[in-house]
């Protein structure tokens, strides 16, 4: 069995977010996988182990993405391989189109990746490559098994939970809860390190790079407001309605 | 330092951080206070093979230097834990290593590594010799194929969660000795094959609350196969472990210093008193930053130490000593600045200050006292005379 696992370096999450003229300032800051994506990896290592089979771990990112995937080789991961060319590098759009072109370059009976990234939220990239390379996709799952050669997961919906059957190949995406991610052990660190990461281009991939380019289009970007202290109304009842229509008509005007 | 090496450094720090970070402050103050020992933290250190770090690849270790070592404990201490609970596992086996026959050390060693089996015991101290290690009693007679001990060992740490432990006894008494440093022996004691009665141990309370013991020897037999070294010639099996030891333990003690640092810094800019943080008040603020500065001085001689201590330096040892006098030292400085910082918060147990500046402070006295580094570097260092 061959298992992909896609990776995203995102923002520790306990990073301050800083912006230096409208660009979020990324001196000095801690970069993690993508929290989602632990999850993704825990289980794609987890299924080799209990199935048999080996896992691809791939990022598309700039060089120090190539931290996140000696963390998956440290785990357990068999093969990495980094999309470090920047003209490669966009939105959603592009980097799924970025991601079956490495896909397609071998054939994956299970793909997994995290249901969203924790740095833009757009839950679109798995979805997406499963859509480029024709196969299915379940979002959000909680539970992995394989029985009789069929896929069978669980999945979150808003607190329900459905289950579903596929086959493969197939593509999923990892919610909270699927797994408890392994840490890495000192000679897996070791044999990591040993390892080489495979580092593609767009000619590697034999893409156009027109053809790939962004629909999207990052216009401006700002922190949001700091929220104020409320205002708690005193007084009897009737005093405290009448200071609210105040309010709302005098200082938040929305009452005209 | 070369960049790979550094990498590694980091890689290392954030593997131990990793598994620390499952084991938060309250676990810790559990341990302390319950006198429980951390069994469950210990195993997960052991089976990420984090404990075996040091032991050559040969005998199922990672074969890394000491001063990675100092970073593995470092990191411990820094996160709020107590690595002294478990720094014997990680350098114990050295005298193993260095002076134990091939089949002793293959008998041992992987299962060292692995963790399925527990060096954490050293037993040097007698009631009548601590640092003048010459002078212990415990006395070991060689009879056929085995060898009969008696005496007894005071503050030996970690019996009762040990398989094996490592026991220095005089085969021949100090008064027949041409050499007063001749006549000691190791012996590696199994106790899985102990019978009962033949050790005996009393706890003794600390404020440290670990398992620390008086131990008594009655008859206890050894296979003579267990002698590490060649009779008579145990302390020297010892004493070359000191240097790499002093390194170690100046990591444990740099953590301490960098976890109060980063607690009074953290505590102190919340803390609002007269309408502002009080690390704006220089008394609080300042010492905080002196101990940063001194703990960043201590950190460097640590390489410088740890370096010329790979490049078999002679001077390394001196360095070594010096390091683990100002690591110990700055972490101290740096728990006084983050008790004051706390205030009587500091006295709360809920707070972890006051347990992790008893630790911080017992680091001043073992495993070596601060004095005894001061006679050794004025003595052997500066050439002045023998000050005791």
């Amino acid at each position: 069995m061959k298992i992909l696992v896609l990776l995203k370096q995102t923002f520790d999450t306990e990073e301050q977010i800083e912006l230096f003229d409208g660009e979020v300032n990324e001196n000095g800051v801690k970069y993690i996988i993508n929290p989602y994506d632990e999850y993704a990896l825990e289980e794609a290592v987890a299924v080799k182990e209990k199935y048999g089979g080996e896992v691809t771990a791939v990022t598309v990112g700039p060089d120090r993405a190539e931290s996140a995937l000696r963390h998956a080789l440290a785990v357990g991961v068999d093969r990495a391989i980094i999309v470090n060319d920047e003209s490669l590098f966009g939105d959603e759009y592009t980097i799924s189109k970025v991601l079956a072109a490495v896909a397609k370059q071998d054939s994956y009976d299970l793909i997994f990746c995290g249901h969203m990234a924790v740095d833009d939220g757009a839950a679109q990239v798995g979805p997406r490559l499963a859509e480029e390379l024709g196969i299915p996709h379940i979002t959000t799952i909680t539970n992995f098994e394989i029985e009789d050669g069929k896929v069978k997961v669980e999945k979150d919906v808003e607190g329900d939970v459905e289950v579903i059957e596929a086959d493969m190949p197939v593509l999923v995406t990892a919610q909270q809860g699927l797994n408890e991610p392994r840490y890495p052990s000192l000679p897996g660190i070791m044999k990591a390190k040993k390892k080489t990461i495979e580092r593609l281009e767009a000619e590697d991939l034999d893409i156009d790079i027109e053809e790939i380019a962004p629909k999207t289009e990052i216009v401006g970007q700002y922190l949001p407001e700091r929220k104020k202290a409320g205002k708690v109304l005193k007084g009897d009842i009737g005093e405290q309605v009448f200071e609210l229509v105040e309010l709302l008509r005098n200082e938040a005007k929305v009452i005209i | 330092m070369g960049v790979a090496l550094t990498d590694l450094h980091q890689d290392i720090r954030e593997g131990v951080r990793e598994i620390c970070s499952r084991f938060d402050q309250d676990y810790w103050r559990k341990s302390h206070e319950e006198h429980r020992y951390p069994t469950e933290f210990v195993k997960a250190m052991s089976d990420a093979g984090w404990l075996g770090a040091l032991i050559p690849e040969e005998y199922g270790g990672s074969g890394l230097g000491f001063l990675e070592g100092a970073i593995i404990l470092e990191e411990i201490n820094r996160s709020g834990g107590n690595a002294n609970q478990v720094h014997a596992q990680l350098y114990t086996m050295g005298a193993l290593l260095r002076h134990g026959s091939e089949e002793l050390k293959r008998r041992y060693l992987p299962q060292i590594a692995s963790g399925e089996l527990r060096l954490q015991t050293f037993a040097v101290t007698e009631p009548d010799a601590g640092t003048d290690t010459t002078k212990i009693k415990t006395r070991a007679v060689k009879k056929g194929d085995k060898y009969i001990i008696n005496g007894q060992k005071i503050f030996i740490s970690r019996f009762n969660n040990t398989d094996l432990l490592l026991l220095l006894a005089r085969t021949t008494p100090l008064d027949q000795v041409q050499k007063k440093t001749h006549g000691i022996s190791l012996f590696l004691v199994d106790k899985r094959e102990v019978p009962e009665g033949q050790i005996e141990a009393t706890p003794i309370d600390t404020m440290l609350g670990g398992d620390t013991n008086q131990l008594f020897f009655n008859d206890l037999e050894v296979p003579a196969e267990n002698l590490i070294g060649e009779e008579g010639r145990g302390l020297y099996c010892v004493m070359d472990g000191m240097v790499a030891e002093r390194i170690l333990v100046s990591g444990s003690a740099l953590g301490n210093g960098k976890y109060f640092i980063d607690q009074a810094v953290n505590y102190g800019n919340q803390r609002i008193v007269f309408d502002r943080p009080i690390t704006q008040n220089q008394g609080i603020q300042f010492p905080i930053a002196k101990a940063y500065m001194e703990l960043r001085a201590a950190e460097a001689l640590l390489y410088e130490a740890a370096r010329k201590f790979d490049e078999k330096d002679p001077t390394a040892g001196a360095d070594a000593n010096m390091a683990k006098y100002l690591c110990s030292e700055a972490a101290y400085n740096a728990a006084e600045a983050c008790m004051q910082t706390f205030g009587g918060y500091a006295a709360a147990n809920e707070y972890h200050i006051n347990r992790k500046w008893m630790q911080t402070r017992m680091m001043k006295i073992a495993p070596i006292s601060s004095n005894l580094i001061l006679s050794y570097v004025g003595q052997h260092v500066l050439k002045m005379p023998r000050s005791f």
